[in-house]
């Protein structure tokens, strides 16, 4: 069966739903604003994609469309800070510094992994490069616009952002030779191949950036005629020094996050979010002070050598030491259970109920400066919500409803029911695929035989 | 015979070792999970054993130990009933795994042998309120195996062992040694359409259907043809043969050979759980299938033959691109309404502690909250054979027991005390001593 057929029969099943934005009060839920009006039983009014009134009692616009969500919970659409889903590539992984390639280019609104997120209450999420590279490839954030092309899917106006990576990652390149059981591809090996190498590839970028920067300003004030030639590998990192493009940095160890905090002072500028930061408990201070917001794994640990420090306990000894922290996935997976990732912190360090979720919410919003859209119910912000049957912390939860800009997403009910009808169509499909491949076949020649003459 | 009495040679010296597992909980909420709840109970362990469930006026000797356990609650100890907690430490570092042997037929391999007590995973995973795991020979992810080893050619990969997660030694820590073997049963490899564009990318040369066929078959003939060698072993010992010569492959056959040991069949699609039953009903031996990841008409085979299944992780994709978004969190309700009794496992060890969350993700959709319990307590000790031992809080059943805050299954949940044979479980691990520490870093 061809792929498109197969992702058609797939689509269907999905019942994509946008109906676009109405006006929507979705009432006698227990709303989490993840804002200062906390949790409370209430109403949400939903005018044009956006939320314009939140409280106990509300006003209804004459015409709205009401949703009875009595018993149900009511939270904004879940924050994924690392993900890979809807890309059609991760790494280039050939140099150690790939800052001029970029998801953007490469997003398949397709992946079945963007309904997927949805049904687990995912609206918006950084797709990010891989690992491979010090210096990675451009980040893209999108909404979970299913159903829309690429560039409906792309978060409008949100900061570029570009991958950095620590440690053993960036590492393996360089060792493909000498460590015992590491693939042998044959190629020489790539620098760096230790982590004094990977901050040496980073140093030398951003001075090579910062004369890039210089030769501009020197020509753009008229101090010299002379144009330098353009080069797309140093114009994100000159982004990066004038603060214009985030840096999202893979990270496991104590050590690697304080060199690059320390390699980042040194040429003035800024670490966004550390991601995985798995040892970050142990530096918390250090990355407090330099303001960098940490994503991390709720629980992973034992993976490879620099994971085996990695505590369930991080993400609450960085908060409570003044980090601001969200849980992410780095998964198509686990991407769609963030909301009981988050209630590993409450078991892990014991942090409330909504310090948890604004870990998968608020957090990760600030984290991309995105707040000012996301993250939290209040009014003027985008209708970005997901409602629950329970407690969205509670093991025994399902999503109901996903609203993005105010359009419906994802409804359960609908995909249940839908599904029958998907299976009819789908074997429709595949049995008009045999029949044209029965016909357009040549005729079966027969063997042995009737003894008619041939 | 043998083993019964060995079996009471070591409890009975545990007995005399150890003065600690003797005690009383009062105003305790018991979930015996084989009986409804009772609240306010008394619970009384003797010599590591469950000596009395009773109510407020339970008494016991002055001198005895008295836990209250006033707004806690106290369930069995949970199984996970397929792991490498103890044999895969980390698991790209082949140096620290001991999962996947090299050859094809190695029923002779005892996992139990091979467990580090001192493993930190051990720590880790009681903590969230698991007293008992089945660790494999062998796993599908291959954990630290897939860096080397063998794994890939295996058929039988070796015995399963039942293991406490408390003891000084692997021998302390088994419940039972050789528990079950493990069979990966062969299948016919399908590759997804997204995966095979992904592997023609990379330049792997996709075998042929007819091809796959082919080895699959020839898989199935040495399977019988090894079951055969073996009882001809078999045959050939009880008659006393001199001519025969020790072997150790043969020899670990011969408890499968009589039904005494359950194999484990490593079966993760509907159609090869078919050819997995038929394999079973010629070679006469009791299986459990294990690792099925879709649910199909075999279903109502397995309950007529009374076949359990060990369920993988619930928190998992579809197999499909257009399979339904929750087709496995729904996996575990629609066996149990098949009447198929089930039991959850993670088949690795950095998640196994994550069990207990595994279970409760199938509640939502579509299993009993009460059969999410069973099968994380009750239904694996049936399963193995040790449910006159672990699995609930009856009468005579060894003391392993959790006493919690609330719902064992919900992730918030904490667990306050463990048991494990009635002695106190220390349910600090590396990861709560590190946190110690650097919350202390000024």
């Amino acid at each position: 069966m061809s792929k498109t057929l197969l992702t058609f029969a797939a689509l269907s099943a999905m019942g994509a739903l946008t109906c676009g934005a109405e006006t929507i009060v979705i009432q006698n839920a227990t709303v989490w604003t993840m804002g200062k009006a906390g949790k409370f039983v209430g109403s949400v009014v939903v005018v044009d994609g956006k939320i314009t009134e939140v409280g106990e009692k509300v006003l209804v616009p004459p015409g709205a469309k009401i949703i009875d969500a009595t018993g149900q919970h009511l939270i904004p659409g879940i924050i994924d800070c690392h993900s890979h889903i809807a890309a059609e590539a991760i790494n280039e992984g050939s140099v150690s510094v790939s800052a001029m390639v970029g998801i953007e280019d490469v997003i398949n609104p397709d992946d079945i992994d963007i309904y997927r997120a949805l049904a687990g209450g995912v609206t918006t999420a950084n797709v990010l490069h891989g690992s491979a590279n010090a210096i990675g490839g451009k980040c893209q954030v999108m909404k979970m616009r299913w159903g829309k092309d690429a560039e409906g899917l792309k978060f409008e106006g949100s900061t570029p952002g570009i991958k950095f990576a620590l440690g053993e990652n960036p590492k393996r390149a360089g060792n493909v030779q000498t460590t015992p059981g590491a693939a042998n591809t044959g190629r020489p090996p790539r620098y760096p191949a230790t982590r004094m190498g990977v901050e040496d590839v980073i140093r030398e970028a951003f001075t090579e950036a910062k004369e890039y920067q210089k030769a501009w300003k020197d020509f753009n004030e008229k101090r010299t005629n002379i144009e330098p030639k353009r080069d797309l590998k140093l114009e994100p990192l000159v982004e990066v020094l004038e603060g214009k493009r985030f840096v999202h940095a893979h990270s496991y160890r104590a050590d690697e996050i304080l060199m690059l905090l320390r390699v980042a002072d040194e040429f003035g500028f800024k670490i966004r979010t550390l991601q995985h930061v798995l040892e970050g408990y142990k530096v918390a201070k250090e990355i407090a002070e330099h303001g960098a917001g940490a994503s991390t794994f709720s629980d992973w640990w034992s993976y490879k050598v620099e994971a085996y420090d990695a505590i369930p306990y991080n993400a609450a000894i960085m908060a409570k030491k003044g980090v601001v922290v969200s849980l992410n996935s780095d998964s198509a997976e686990l991407m769609r259970h963030l909301n009981t990732e988050a209630a590993k912190v409450v078991k892990y360090g014991g942090m409330t109920e909504e310090e948890a979720l604004a870990m998968v919410t608020i957090n990760p919003a600030k984290q991309l400066a995105i707040d000012n859209r996301v993250g939290s119910i209040e009014p003027g912000k985008d209708a970005d919500l997901v409602l629950y049957d329970k407690n969205p912390l509670s093991n025994y939860t399902k999503v109901q409803k996903v609203w993005i800009d105010g359009s419906q997403y994802f409804d359960r009910d609908n995909d249940v029911s839908g599904r029958a009808a998907a299976e009819a169509k789908k074997k429709a499909l595949m049995d008009k695929e045999k029949e044209e491949q029965r016909r357009s076949a040549p005729p079966a020649k027969k063997v042995g035989g009737t003894g008619r003459p041939q | 015979m043998k083993r019964a009495i060995l079996w009471a040679v070591a409890t009975a010296g545990f007995a005399l070792a150890s003065a600690n597992d003797t005690f009383l909980i009062r105003n305790v909420t018991v979930h015996p999970i084989t009986g409804p709840n009772v609240d306010n109970a008394s619970v009384l362990v003797v010599d590591g054993k469950i000596a009395e469930i009773g109510g407020a006026k339970l008494t016991a000797p002055k001198t005895t130990k008295v836990i209250d356990g006033k707004g806690m609650h106290l369930y069995p100890g949970m199984i996970n009933s397929a792991t490498e907690v103890g044999m895969s430490e980390i698991s790209s570092v082949r140096e620290s795994a001991d999962t996947n042997e090299i050859g094809q037929f190695d029923p002779q391999l005892r996992a139990a042998i091979a467990v580090n007590p001192s493993s930190e995973h051990i720590q880790v995973t009681r903590a969230n309120g698991i007293t008992t795991v089945m660790v494999m020979p062998a796993t599908a992810s291959g954990g630290g195996g897939r860096r080397g080893g063998g794994g890939a050619s295996q058929v039988i990969s070796g015995q399963a062992g039942l293991m406490h997660l408390d003891g000084w030694t692997w021998e302390e820590m088994a419940v039972s040694k050789s528990a079950a073997m493990e069979l990966k049963f062969p299948a016919i490899q399908s590759t997804p359409a997204r995966f095979s564009e992904m592997a023609e990318a990379m330049g792997i040369q996709r075998t042929t259907y007819a091809e796959q066929k082919r080895n699959y078959e020839k898989s199935l003939t040495e399977a019988h043809e090894f079951f055969e060698q073996a009882r001809r072993y078999q045959k050939a010992k009880a008659a006393r043969e001199p001519s025969l010569k020790a072997d150790l492959r043969f020899e670990a056959m011969i408890p499968v050979l009589e039904g005494k040991m359950p194999v484990m069949m490593m079966v993760s699609k509907a159609k090869s759980v078919k050819d997995a039953v038929d394999f079973a009903d010629r070679e006469k031996i009791k299986i459990i299938i294990a690792g099925i990841d879709e649910f199909g008409d075999f279903a109502a085979t397995l309950k007529a033959k009374n076949i359990p299944v060990i369920l993988g992780p619930t928190l998992e994709l579809p197999n499909n691109e257009d399979d339904p978004y929750d087709q496995k969190p729904a996996l575990p309700g629609q066996f149990y309404k098949a009447g198929v009794k089930i039991a959850f496992a993670t088949f690795d060890v950095q998640f196994a502690r994550n069990l207990p969350y595994q279970a409760a993700t199938a509640v939502p959709y579509g299993l009993p909250y009460e059969e999410a319990l069973k099968a994380v307590t009750i239904n694996p000790a049936e399963i193995f054979g040790v449910a006159d031992k672990i699995g609930s809080i009856e009468k005579g059943k060894w003391a392993d027991m959790i006493l919690t805050d609330g719902d064992p299954l919900e992730t918030k949940t904490q667990i306050k005390h463990m048991f494990i044979k009635g002695r106190e479980v220390d349910l600090t691990s590396k990861h709560t001593k590190l946190y110690e520490k650097y919350m202390g870093r000024q």
